[in-house]
């Protein structure tokens, strides 16, 4: 288990796979890039304590750390940032250490510091940008991918849109059900309090 | 330094290098695509060609090196194509009929270049010019001739093809104008023949 996000890591370097996950645009931002997020959340989990205290304490919490999560996705999702991927392999090199070093891992490490509103603010601006990015795929007339193929980036902008339906609601669902047993006991009758 | 001085000073610092990113991977936020990418790039600085060869409508050989101290439209194209080809070529008659004779016709050709090799044949070429009128001396209808050369000719001018899956192409769709040293210097969307052909009245 603890060298699962290496192995992973190894697997979608390969090139049978680089090719499958970015043989469409779908699979490239909707697979690809969230796994390898993903590795750099598994990463940071796996890392000491202490140093996951000391990253925050640098930084003086863990505001700057959504920051570098949120500049650094912002540019992964640019049509042009897709391209110069397929087409420059030192771009593919950026992305694969760009999306888990500064996407997956910075997020991770911020996470658990942020409170509720600051969890809220990090996944409404995703779920906001996941959805008009996927709105603009569906409503451009022509390729914003050089790469793929406007049925591609139409199938690609409904799948993003969804999913930012998806995760907002899911966001929704946490947040009542984080909520409520809280408003409950403040409802609850007192040990000994007559009904 | 306290804890909220180093979280001002990590966030300030991570917002300007974020931006400074952003700005830098658009061109100044002017670039979010590469096709507008390739528009801008040519622009600020023109882009050389290589001399590859070509074959027109009647299978003569020629490149586009030949047209130095001329300028030069072109456009990729395949005859097959029922969209945006057609379009291209709706503007190409609007730029030779722009500029219908004189000095300014003999400075300013235009090209259409296939990148349908396998299919479109000289008979193919000549039957599409006739169909926009292109004469095979102002307007030439051109493939390549040695395969090999059709990848390096397309990553020159930053155009990509990929197959629809139903026997055509999905491909940029602009026209590229080549200045008199032989350097790709700008691209323009489709439709905007009028436009394009008011930059060329001011450089012929």
């Amino acid at each position: 288990m603890r060298f699962a996000p290496g192995a992973l890591y190894l697997l979608l370097a390969m090139p049978f796979a680089r090719t499958w996950l970015e043989s469409t645009m779908a699979l490239h931002m909707l697979m690809q890039i969230p796994l390898l997020a993903a590795i750099g959340v598994v990463t940071c989990r796996s890392l000491p304590e202490h140093w996951q205290q000391r990253a925050l304490a640098g930084a003086g919490g863990p505001v700057a750390w959504v920051l570098v999560a949120l500049f650094a996705s912002s540019y992964w999702m640019l049509p042009r940032a897709l391209d110069a991927a397929l087409a420059d392999p030192l771009h593919e090199t950026a992305k694969f250490l760009c999306l888990p070093a500064l996407v997956g891992l910075p997020l991770a490490l911020a996470w658990r510091r942020l409170s509720v509103f600051g969890r809220g603010f990090v996944l409404t601006n995703f779920s906001s940008m996941l959805a008009v990015l996927g709105w603009l795929y569906l409503a451009a007339p022509q390729r914003v991918c050089n790469s793929y193929l406007v049925s591609q980036q139409e199938s690609a902008g409904r799948l993003m849109i969804e999913l930012a339906v998806l995760l907002f609601c899911g966001w929704l669902v946490t947040l009542f059900a984080t909520t409520r047993p809280a408003h409950g006991r403040a409802h609850a009758p007192a040990p000994g309090a007559r009904p | 330094m306290s804890f909220s001085v180093r979280s001002l000073a990590a966030t300030t610092l991570v917002t300007l290098l974020g931006t400074g990113v952003l700005w830098w991977g658009t061109d100044g936020l002017d670039a979010y695509t590469a096709e507008t990418a390739r528009r801008v790039e040519v622009l600020h600085s023109p882009r050389p060609l290589p001399a590859i060869v070509l074959e027109d409508q009647d299978g003569r050989p020629f490149s586009l090196q030949e047209y130095r101290g001329r300028l030069v439209a072109v456009d990729f194209i395949y005859t097959h194509c029922a969209t945006l080809c057609r379009s291209l070529g709706t503007d190409f008659q609007q730029l030779r009929d722009r500029f219908p004779r004189g000095a300014q016709a003999r400075d300013f050709a235009l090209v259409s270049i296939s990148f349908d090799s396998g299919r479109d044949d000289s008979a193919r070429l000549r039957k599409y010019g006739d169909t926009y009128g292109a004469d095979g001396v102002r307007w030439r209808i051109a493939r390549i001739r040695d395969k090999a050369d059709l990848e390096p000719l397309l990553q020159a001018f930053g155009v990509v093809v990929i197959p629809d899956g139903l026997g055509g192409f999905e491909h940029n769709a602009a026209i590229h104008l080549i200045d008199r040293d032989s350097r790709l210097t700008r691209i323009s969307d489709l439709g905007e023949a009028a436009e394009l052909a008011q930059e060329i009245e001011k450089l012929l």
